[in-house]
């Protein structure tokens, strides 16, 4: 079951990857959400009733909830275009994105487990790439949030892996996530917002030799 | 007495962050440094002592006492910067607040035993930092201060993967304690393969710390955008706790079978972050950016003595101590210069030696200590990294990076000759500021204890230096 919920987690890589308007990343965000909620439930099985509740509610208020609602927010108040525009085109990417995937299979053939023991360290990997590749290839500081919360999620999965040998790194990575986005999300992209009109990464060009 | 220090600079920073009162703010400065003389009092009396995860071993204690003196003339150097700047009251006590609370998470980050904890007082200076980059509110600062929280997080989230790499490392292994100590004693029970992975990842991480080859470029910006004084707490504290997490990981993996990998990691990084110093301090255009190139070629020295192994290991420890001396005292002095000629681009400043003949002092023997020439203690340790290369046989690197070292000195040179000798052609030197020579005392002090380093190093400092170098060379 685990199994089958991080397949359609990696499926959905392959999505936002190819999205083209803010709001489907937004979506998709969402759905990330739910499918770490599912995946926490049935990996985490030997943990402690109340620390699991706590996890739970988290992945669903907060990566389901209220950070894209939190976004949309933000793309409304700040009058964000609605297109990614990325840099790449789509087709370059998905290849790029399928030849990754193949390649973090085969790295995890050489740690010497079997694939499926070792499929929370594909997906999560493959997830992080994602987010680092969004950030590179967008142009916007609002989609480079959207990939460094994509990067969470993977950084998420990778933690349910010792969820149950070590809860504590679990409510650490939840802390990160709460943490990182408040102080990211609230404080700066208001304060960018008002200063740069467009949230546009190549006016934050300057400082450069 | 860690618990009291920790929520002690806690109160002093939200108490100095809500304080509308001038006096009751010096009062609250002078404590907070004498709380922190009195807890480095505390550990270098208590070496080895520990608190929960907390324990000062002898590298953090040397590291504390660099925080200490740095962080202390960082405060007293910050007021006339701030008086210059004349920002309302407001804004000086989030400086305050900032680099205070910056102060006791950098303490505690050195002392931290468990790696969990070292991420989370890091995650702490993050956030610190920040609010002292963007203490002038102008556009750049935003910038530099949006790029640095977003390098910061993405690498602080790097280092999070790292530990949970090593968490399925030791899930494989059946270990469950997460201190450096119970891992060092473990560590021919994990698994090469995350092993690794852990190192890369957390190693990734703390280079923008560290000011090294993959993560350099957020410290950069920080160190040009931050207040002088700021800049200084950055180039010394901020560089040291980049160094302490990697030097902790690497005690660790240096003692499994992944150790010859893992040294191949820190010599490559180190070359690069040498070869990108070089390239950019030949085009930079910006005094303090330059000052944060060279630090870039000083932790790239460090890095490669560490992976040296051996006399190269005390060499990096005692590089980094020195470079933790000069590199502030180049930062004040160039505030100051910043402030008598309202620009700190290389083009529109020189002729510093008019108007200031102590400054222009800082700025020639500061110029010589960073470059490494005699008598300068940095001299010493380049010369010991350098035959330990030459005794492991790494003839060819070591060619490399000392044309890499002779580009950066000329460049280097170039600048600051200019800055104190060469008069551009439209400035009025009558109406600029002739500033005190007694601000420049501090820096002299800092040079003159830097070249006493390398004529007659005292015995007990290299005695701390000794012990935490033995750490990786434990087996």
């Amino acid at each position: 079951m685990v199994n089958l919920i991080l397949l359609s987690f990696l499926a959905t890589l392959f999505f936002i990857i190819t999205a083209w308007r803010l709001v489907t990343y937004l979506q998709i965000l969402a759905l990330q959400g739910i499918l770490l909620f599912a995946a926490a439930f049935f990996s985490l099985s030997s943990m402690h009733t109340a620390n699991l509740a706590f996890i739970l509610l988290e992945t669903v208020v907060v990566k389901t909830v209220a950070i894209p609602f939190f976004v949309g927010y933000i793309l409304k108040r700040n009058n964000i275009t609605r297109e990614a525009e990325p840099l790449v085109p789509v087709f370059i990417s998905l290849v790029l994105m399928v030849s990754a995937v193949i390649l973090i299979f085969f790295l995890s053939y050489a740690s010497g487990f079997s694939i499926f023991d070792n499929l929370f360290f594909v997906v999560s990997l493959a997830t992080v790439f994602t987010g680092l590749y969004i950030i590179m290839t967008r142009r916007k500081i609002i989609t480079h949030m959207m990939g460094y919360l994509v990067i969470e999620n993977g950084v998420f999965i990778l933690s349910l892996a010792v969820g149950n040998e070590m809860p504590m790194m679990v409510n650490m990575g939840i802390l990160l996530d709460v943490f990182a986005s408040v102080l990211t999300l609230g404080i700066f992209l208001n304060k960018i917002g008002d200063v740069f009109k467009d949230g546009d990464v190549t006016q934050l060009r300057s400082l450069k030799d | 007495m860690y618990s009291i220090f920790f929520i002690t600079s806690f109160l002093i920073g939200g108490a100095l962050l809500f304080n509308r009162n001038n006096i009751l703010k010096v009062l609250l400065l002078v404590s907070f440094i004498i709380l922190q003389g009195s807890f480095v009092f505390f550990v270098v009396k208590n070496t080895g002592s520990s608190f929960g995860y907390l324990t000062a071993d002898h590298l953090a204690v040397i590291f504390i006492v660099v925080l200490f003196i740095i962080s202390s003339l960082s405060i007293y150097h910050s007021a006339a910067y701030l008086k210059w700047q004349q920002k309302n009251e407001r804004e000086h006590n989030f400086y305050y607040a900032a680099m205070v609370i910056l102060v006791a998470a950098l303490n505690c980050a050195y002392c931290a035993n468990h790696i969990a904890i070292t991420w989370m007082f890091v995650e702490i200076t993050t956030i610190a930092a920040s609010f002292l980059i963007y203490y002038r509110r102008t556009e750049l600062t935003l910038e530099a201060t949006w790029k640095y929280i977003f390098v910061c997080t993405i690498s602080i989230t790097f280092v999070f993967i790292g530990i949970l790499f090593l968490g399925i490392s030791m899930k494989h292994a059946g270990l469950t304690e997460m201190t450096y100590t119970s891992l060092m004693a473990n560590a021919y029970l994990l698994n090469p393969f995350w092993t690794k992975m852990a190192f890369i990842f957390i190693f990734t991480g703390f280079t923008a710390k560290a000011a090294l080859f993959p993560m350099y470029t957020a410290g950069i910006d920080a160190k040009d955008k931050a207040p002088s004084p700021a800049g200084a707490i950055f180039a010394s504290g901020l560089m040291n706790v980049g160094f302490c997490g990697i030097f902790r990981t690497y005690c660790i993996v240096q003692l499994t079978d992944s150790a010859a990998w893992s040294k191949s990691v820190l010599l490559i990084s180190a070359t690069i972050s040498i070869f990108l110093a070089s390239v950019y301090i030949m085009k930079v255009a910006n005094y303090k950016r330059m000052l944060a190139y060279s630090s870039i070629e000083h932790m790239g020295l460090v890095m490669l003595g560490l992976s040296m192994g051996g006399a190269g290991v005390f060499a990096a420890i005692f590089h980094l101590l020195l470079h933790s001396f000069i590199k502030p005292a180049l930062f004040y002095q160039t505030g100051i210069a910043y402030r008598v000629f309202g620009s700190k681009m290389i083009e529109e400043t020189g002729g510093y030696f008019r108007q200031s003949v102590a400054g222009s002092l800082v700025f020639i023997l500061g110029y010589f200590c960073v470059t490494a020439v005699p008598p300068s203690g940095l001299f010493i340790s380049e010369f010991m990294i350098f035959r330990e290369m030459y005794l492991k046989g790494y003839l060819w690197l070591m060619a490399i990076i000392m044309m890499l070292l002779t580009v950066i000195i000329w460049a280097l040179g170039r600048n600051i000759f200019r800055l104190v000798f060469t008069a551009p052609p439209n400035v009025k030197f009558e109406s600029l500021e002739r500033p005190s020579p007694l601000e420049s005392l501090s820096q002299i002090a800092l040079i003159l204890f830097v070249m006493f380093m390398g004529i007659f190093p005292p015995e007990p400092i290299l005695d701390y230096i000794r012990a935490a170098a033995a750490i990786v060379s434990s087996r």
